[in-house]
């Protein structure tokens, strides 16, 4: 399976009720971008947002996949932003 | 390998604020250990780096130590902080002012 659809279903599974999306900006397959959405976060400090996500998918790091840029938002959040 | 790892711990509990990092502060070696050291040069704290790129062990100890797939890592007062998205995002809001007192 080609490693943005992996990283983007290790997410899903980690992450209930997200919706996730892999971005690829430098078009090189290596530093990858991922915009997560899920109210699970509302709780959540900035770092263990990323924790969550990070340990998803971390057995990836070490193989093919460089870097990994986090946009974690709750879906409140994700609208905000995206109206503003 | 034990020995990295008492290297390392020395160097978080006697460093308030340590980057370990690609490269050095005058010639990072990856975007995202610039943009790190920018920030912190932006504040213009004091603050320790060491470079992961020079020594094998150190660069998997440390992702072990904190349990954190990727470099650069910054911490203060011991505690790890994060990477660049985290260390950006704190910037950006102020809180990362907070946490190193400046």
């Amino acid at each position: 399976m080609e490693l943005k659809s992996e990283l983007k279903k290790c997410i899903e599974l980690a992450v209930s009720d997200s919706e996730v999306t892999i971005l690829d900006p430098r078009e090189d397959g290596m530093h990858l971008e991922a915009i997560v959405i899920s109210d699970i976060f509302e709780k959540m400090s900035l770092i263990q947002r990323h924790r969550l996500v990070m340990d998803a998918v971390k057995q990836y790091f070490n193989k093919d996949l460089h870097a990994l840029s986090l946009k974690i938002f709750t879906k409140n959040q994700f609208e905000e932003s995206s109206n503003g | 390998m034990d020995e990295m790892l008492k290297k390392i711990k020395e160097d978080i509990d006697s460093n308030k604020v340590i980057l370990f990092m690609k490269g050095n502060r005058l010639m990072p070696q990856c975007g995202f250990s610039a943009r790190v050291v920018y920030i912190l040069d932006e504040l213009k704290v004091d603050y320790e780096t060491r470079d992961v790129l020079s020594d094998e062990s150190l660069r998997s100890i440390i992702k072990e130590y904190s349990n954190w797939p990727t470099l650069p890592q910054l911490y203060v007062n011991k505690e790890f902080v994060g990477g660049c998205d985290i260390v950006s995002e704190l910037y950006q809001t102020g809180e990362l002012q907070k946490i190193i007192g400046c």
